[in-house]
């Protein structure tokens, strides 16, 4: 999983894709995902990162990252 | 630096909601680092906004509409150059184009320096034969054809290559999207009661629109281009907002063009991208857009380098832009004196 090049994210998690001119403000995180997939971390290690930091079900985290990363993929966001 | 000064006349002054490309062009020139220009308006209507904007234009001349003859505008403009001593002429609209490039020589002899795409650059790109230039050029364009009468959308549906919805186009403006036959016919009476005949029928591709806005040097060199995609879109189907991207494709597909044809002057790629992320051509505008200042915002003074071009000047190709600058416009009353409106409509000058 990758971060495709054309796309930046600013430190208030501002996210442009200079491909395609599209922009969305993403919450605390989602943007913490994406930081997770620039460090080459495989979806497995991501849903493990946030059952650590946070209060949260395995199912939840399951559901969310899943739909966040499919979201990610269809929007050419990440490959 | 001491700036060169140097007198350019500019047509395009109708800052409307569908605008001309005039003021920002002109922007552009007033920003350059190179001219101190002072600019002459040339306009067809006296309610062009920019005729008014003392501090964009020094002086506007009203001049003739090309359909009343080539004879007649040149020699408007001879006239008016007798007066301004005009040393480059920057036309903006679709419509006055062949006339100008027509003009050329005769326009030179006289001083007044163009830099416009030759008769069959601006030919073979019609909206009537875009097809085959996509065929020539190895660009993929959708299919479309030429019609005389509304009752051709039949034959066209019988011929089964044109399903609804597809865009009905006139030969210099406008475009809608029909989803029936009804509506084509609409669209059909409405566009060539104002843009003439023919129509131009053309399938209806899926996807995003983007538009480069480029400059050729003639020699099939790029002096500049800037992709953009339309943000916000007036019920014209302007862009109102528009921002700047980074889409490399579109920059390898306007340089390859521009090396292929030769491509010498202002010109704007309109585009459907897919969701496969195919490109289609669906026109090609032989001029800088209205929405060339955001070139210039974004690092590239394209009316700047034409009018460099045009002065046989040497050109450096732009070899980058900000990706992600976003222009908006606005729209701002102008409040004129009727002195000023009088003086105009009986002189033709202002």
């Amino acid at each position: 999983m990758k971060v495709n090049k054309n796309i930046a994210v600013s430190e208030s998690g501002f996210l442009f894709d200079s491909m395609s001119g599209d922009s969305y403000s993403l919450n605390p995180i989602a943007a913490e995902i994406l930081r997770l997939i620039r460090d080459t971390k495989n979806p497995e290690e991501i849903k493990q990162e946030l059952l650590k930091k946070y209060d949260v079900s395995q199912s939840a985290i399951d559901k969310s990252v899943d739909e966040y990363l499919f979201t990610l993929k269809k929007l050419n966001i990440i490959k | 630096m001491k700036k060169r000064k140097i007198t350019v006349a500019v047509t395009g002054l109708n800052n409307v909601d569908n605008p001309g490309p005039g003021i920002p062009v002109i922007r552009g020139l007033m920003e350059s680092e190179y001219f101190e220009p002072r600019i002459i308006g040339l306009a067809y209507e006296n309610l062009e906004p920019g005729i008014y904007m003392h501090d964009h234009v020094y002086k506007t001349y009203q001049i003739p509409y090309p359909t009343l003859g080539s004879d007649t505008l040149i020699k408007r403009i001879e006239y008016i150059n007798e007066k301004e001593k005009i040393d480059v002429l920057i036309p903006n609209f679709d419509a006055e184009l062949f006339t100008f490039m027509k003009a050329a020589d005769r326009l030179g002899e006289i001083g007044i320096h163009t830099f416009l795409p030759s008769l069959q650059q601006f030919e073979e790109r019609h909206k009537t034969v875009l097809p085959e230039f996509g065929r020539k050029y190895g660009l993929k364009v959708p299919g479309s054809k030429a019609i005389f009468s509304a009752d051709d959308f039949k034959k066209s549906r019988n011929e089964d290559d044109f399903d609804y919805p597809l865009l009905v186009k006139g030969k210099y403006y406008d475009a809608v999207v029909a989803y029936n036959e009804d509506q084509a016919k609409s669209a059909f009476h409405k566009i060539s009661s104002k843009w003439g005949l023919p129509i131009i029928v053309q399938k209806f591709v899926k996807g995003t629109e983007v538009n480069v806005v480029a400059l050729g040097d003639g020699n099939g060199n790029t002096i500049g281009a800037v992709p953009m995609r339309k943000q916000y879109i007036t019920d014209k189907g302007k862009a109102w907002a528009g921002i700047a991207l980074g889409d490399t494709n579109l920059l390898t597909i306007t340089r390859k063009l521009i090396k292929r044809t030769k491509w010498r002057g202002g010109m704007e790629l309109e585009m459907i991208k897919t969701e496969d992320n195919d490109y289609f051509l669906i026109e090609i505008n032989p001029r800088l857009p209205a929405w060339v200042y955001l070139a210039v915002g974004a690092g590239q003074n394209l009316p700047e380098a034409l009018a460099k071009l045009a002065l046989g000047l040497t050109v450096k190709p732009f070899n980058k832009y900000e990706v992600g600058k976003i222009f908006i416009r606005y729209s701002y009353d102008l409040i004129v004196d009727l002195s000023e409106f009088e003086k105009l409509s009986l002189y033709s000058e202002l």
